[in-house]
């Protein structure tokens, strides 16, 4: 895959997978601000369950967003080894808690496919397309459905 | 951020910076003169102040902006002479001129195109009052008020070996400098005038100055050449050239010394009235050429004297006190040693503002953002120190509460860096109920109080937009139509009321409108309309009122050009809660309203209370508490099913259990022992709210939780522990409004947003 990685067109992204609710995940990487381990988050009062609370990123607030929670997989029971994806989404800064990122994937945008029309099923909004990689198939993550921002600022 | 490399830019970017003082200045003398209280040098402030910004433009060629300014600056000479007056349809005419000012001001600053059919419309309201006259203004109109002063410079220097003298006023600029100080007319006046560098970059000109003069006699001008550097030296951003001119009129002093008023603070100037002899003049004024200074006097770099580079800001003493600008390259022994003359004793020294600095507010806040680690890490410390067990009186602990005092202190002072007077702010809404009350057809007056209190910068720019949504709102629903105001037997103006002070730790603005007040009998029918409330619903006024902030509320029956913009004052409450602030209203039938905006003083700091609740670690605001209890069993009574009040003195004030409110764990069985902090609120009802423990008093550095998260119902902001750990700041006044069930008292019928 790296060899790939030196010449990337606009038709190619780099995406980074990551294990969330034991299925697999990608964003694209120009969202990715940092990785980081799992550390303890203060609890914010009155939000809703999948938001795990704030962390202290060097002096700034950062929101904890329990991915799998999200998702509607349950919530993640944390461990050590449970990483944080801060992510950058042009209007805020998030940290997405997921269990571990996999990979480094650049794919050719015509790779990927609409997901199937599912209506009923939640978890469907926030996948934004498909895509197989091997014998897996990756779930592009739509970042911005599945951050609190929308649900919440409009109180 | 500007590019710093270009001196042009950064030029332009302080005239601007200039401008919008200029025009404040030009804004608190018309509101001198619409008081009625304006004497003839406030009138000269506002002319300078139009004056300078048209000076300031023309160099820059802002076409608009000059020619704008110029008609104003007409009208207003025709206010200072006399033949205009100055009446309340003048100054409002004034007042709209102002705003146009501002408004090329900052679109030829955004290079944005402003309002032409506005400008049209008052430039026309302008020339009319210069009516008859106008002829004779436009005639002075003269091209070279706009030029920029370098060109004059350049032409001295070409003409120094020519024979065609451009500036046929003046002598020859290549002839020998008269010997000043040697020649004493009895029988006229001498006067000696050197300009400052800034007298150029204000856009004023010696050579109209000197033809003033001449109208008023008999004119002997020498023009004093010997600071001229070479070609190659030569800044044509500084002044090199001084006059020393000798004038036989019937005129007396005052009028002389008028001619100079608007440079007096520009210049070095003394006046010798006749029979008087000369001027005791510095010795460097004494004729001398660029050789003799730099005789036996190296150009040594490192002995430079101090020296401004900056061409627009105050000369430094050595432009002032003589005839060397060119300092640099020749320090001249005699610089230090001459005494700094100040401008003439008429020029207006009253209100010179303090002597200030210009900074990028970048750096301060980098300043702000430092000292706020510094404050973290100072607690970090303190934090490890008690961990260790040292004894409190070692030598550790003591440094560390000096250390302690002394991070206090920084922070104080560079908190009040960034505080500012609302004053600008004021003045704003001032042209928004000027604007909305010609909208709407109503004579609307905004009177301003304590308008010297100093606020958070920060605060102040967001607090604009909620502010100015108020002000539009009292002008446009709370004030009435003329009629039904005199029908009231209130008089036909109405006023707004805007007011600031500070309030135990917290800023108060005051919109005070004396209106109708709140119609609430039809504020809760159209609540009941749109379904915000049951129709049955038994509201009390107070809780009808705040109806006002619900979204999707709007009172004007009929969509005026004010309101219907989609904004309600829904829009207001939570840009100001999100602010730290909070807003109420009172309201009283027949004689207004008044929306109280209470704020912090800052958006960086503040002095909490570190407790604990459900193993969690929060800060409480220290200013919202009133007092801490252990609650005893008999202080504890019920009042219904779920709800306690406990006594305190002679009051009873509703329990609140914290850590069931905001939902980290289930209730209590029972609160016998706790600790409770008792709550003021901004109406003055208190509230008790039951913590796990009390930790100690710090001061936070606070963090915004609104960046990464809406808002959050109770909590304020976050702010970093030595630790590292995040705490929570409460806003403890919105958990009591928030409160949902078990201990409160009044159960309210309607969720209010927010």
């Amino acid at each position: 895959m790296s060899e790939t990685q030196n010449q990337i067109d606009a038709t190619e992204i780099e995406l980074l997978t990551f294990q969330v609710g034991g299925q697999e995940y990608a964003i694209d990487i120009m969202s990715v601000r940092e990785i980081r381990g799992w550390s303890k988050a203060t609890p914010l009062p009155h939000a809703p369950n999948f938001v795990r609370g704030v962390i202290n990123l060097r002096g700034t607030v950062l929101t904890i967003v329990d991915l799998a929670d999200r998702l509607g997989m349950g919530r993640t029971d944390t461990k050590e080894r449970n990483v944080i994806i801060v992510v950058h989404t042009g209007i805020e800064t998030v940290g997405l808690l997921v269990d571990a990122v996999s990979d480094i994937l650049a794919v050719n945008k015509s790779e990927l496919q609409s997901p199937p029309e599912m209506a009923a099923d939640n978890e469907q909004a926030f996948v934004s397309a498909l895509m197989i990689a091997g014998e897996r198939m990756v779930r592009i993550l739509a970042l911005s459905a599945a951050l609190p921002s929308e649900n919440t600022e409009a109180a | 951020m500007m590019d710093e490399d270009d001196p042009m830019a950064e030029i332009r970017a302080s005239f601007f910076v200039e401008c919008e003082e200029l025009l404040e200045a030009l804004q608190d003398g018309l509101q001198i003169m619409d008081d009625g209280e304006a004497d003839d040098e406030t009138i000269n402030v506002v002319f300078r102040a139009v004056h300078s910004i048209k000076g300031g433009a023309g160099a820059f060629g802002l076409e608009d902006l000059v020619r704008f300014a110029h008609q104003f600056e007409s009208v207003l000479d025709g206010v200072r002479s006399g033949t205009i007056e100055a009446d309340r349809n003048a100054i409002s005419v004034f007042f709209q001129s102002g705003d146009i000012l501002g408004d090329l001001v900052r679109a030829a600053r955004d290079d944005d195109i402003a309002d032409e059919s506005r400008i049209q419309g008052v430039m026309s309201s302008l020339t009319s009052m210069l009516g008859a006259d106008a002829q004779e203004y436009e005639a002075e109109e003269d091209v070279s008020d706009f030029q920029p002063m370098g060109l004059s410079l350049d032409l001295g220097l070409d003409i120094a070996s020519n024979d065609a003298p451009a500036l046929p006023d003046l002598p020859d600029p290549g002839a020998p400098p008269a010997p000043a100080s040697t020649v004493v007319f009895e029988d006229g006046y001498t006067i000696h005038f050197l300009p400052d560098s800034s007298l150029y970059a204000s856009g004023n000109e010696p050579l109209h100055l000197l033809r003033l003069l001449r109208e008023m006699g008999n004119l002997d001008v020498n023009c004093d050449t010997s600071a001229l550097p070479s070609l190659s030296e030569l800044d044509e951003e500084k002044s090199y050239l001084s006059w020393t001119i000798h004038l036989t009129t019937d005129e007396d002093e005052d009028a002389v010394r008028d001619v100079f008023d608007f440079v007096a603070d520009l210049c070095t100037l003394t006046i010798t009235g006749p029979g008087k002899p000369g001027p005791e003049l510095p010795p460097n004024d004494a004729p001398s050429s660029p050789s003799t200074i730099n005789d036996g006097v190296p150009p040594d770099a490192s002995s430079k004297p101090p020296q401004n580079s900056d061409p627009a800001s105050e000369a430094t003493v050595a432009q002032k006190s003589g005839g060397v600008p060119d300092a640099k390259t020749a320090p001249s022994p005699v610089t230090p040693a001459a005494p700094s003359k100040k401008p003439a004793p008429s020029a207006s020294k009253s209100n010179k503002p303090r002597p200030t600095v210009r900074v990028d507010l970048e750096r301060i806040d980098r300043l702000v953002n430092l000292v706020g680690e510094l404050v973290i890490n100072q607690a970090m410390i303190s934090q490890s120190v008690t961990e260790a067990g040292l004894q409190t009186n070692s030598a550790v602990s003591e440094g560390l509460d000096e250390f302690m005092q002394l991070t206090r202190d920084i922070q104080d002072s560079v908190m009040m860096i960034r505080a500012q007077p609302v004053k600008s702010l004021f003045q704003r809404m001032s042209r928004i109920v000027r604007e909305a009350s010609s909208m709407v057809g109503k004579s609307v007056r905004l009177k301003t109080e304590g308008d010297a209190t100093e606020i958070d910068k920060t605060v102040i720019e967001r607090l604009a937009d909620p502010l100015t949504h108020m002000i539009r709102n009292a002008v446009d629903h709370g004030i009435e139509s003329p009629q039904d105001r005199l029908a009231a037997g209130k008089p036909e103006e109405g006023i707004v009321t805007l007011s600031a002070g500070h309030r135990s730790g917290r800023v108060i603005v005051e919109v005070v409108d004396d209106g109708a007040g709140i119609n609430r009998e039809r504020v809760l029918q159209i609540a009941i309309e749109k379904g915000l409330v049951a129709e049955n619903a038994e509201l009390t006024d107070s809780e009808i009122d705040n109806l006002l902030f619900m979204p999707g509320f709007s009172t004007a029956s009929e969509v005026s050009d004010l309101s219907g913009r989609g904004v309600g004052m829904d829009v207001v409450k939570s840009a100001i809660l999100s602010l730290g602030g909070r807003v109420t209203i009172q309201s009283n039938p027949g004689s207004g309203t008044i929306f109280t905006i209470s704020l912090p003083l800052t958006l960086a700091v503040l002095d909490g209370m570190v407790i604990n609740v459900a193993n969690q670690t929060l800060v409480v605001p220290l200013s919202t508490i009133t007092e801490t209890l252990t609650l005893m069993g008999p202080d504890i009574r019920a009042l219904g099913p779920q709800t306690n009040v406990i006594k305190v003195r002679d009051s009873f004030v509703p329990l609140l259990d914290l850590g069931f409110e905001l939902g980290f764990r289930a209730p209590l069985d029972s609160y016998v022992g706790s600790i409770a902090l008792l709550i003021a609120q901004e109406d003055g009802d208190h509230a008790a709210l039951i913590v796990d423990s009390i930790q100690d008093q710090r001061q936070v550095v606070i963090k915004g939780l609104q960046d990464t998260f809406g808002q959050v119902p109770g909590v304020a902001a976050a702010t970093i522990l030595g630790d590292g750990k995040i705490a929570l700041i409460l806003d403890p006044v919105d958990v009591v409004a928030n409160a949902d069930g078990r201990t409160q008292p009044v159960q309210s019928n309607l969720q209010l947003a927010g």
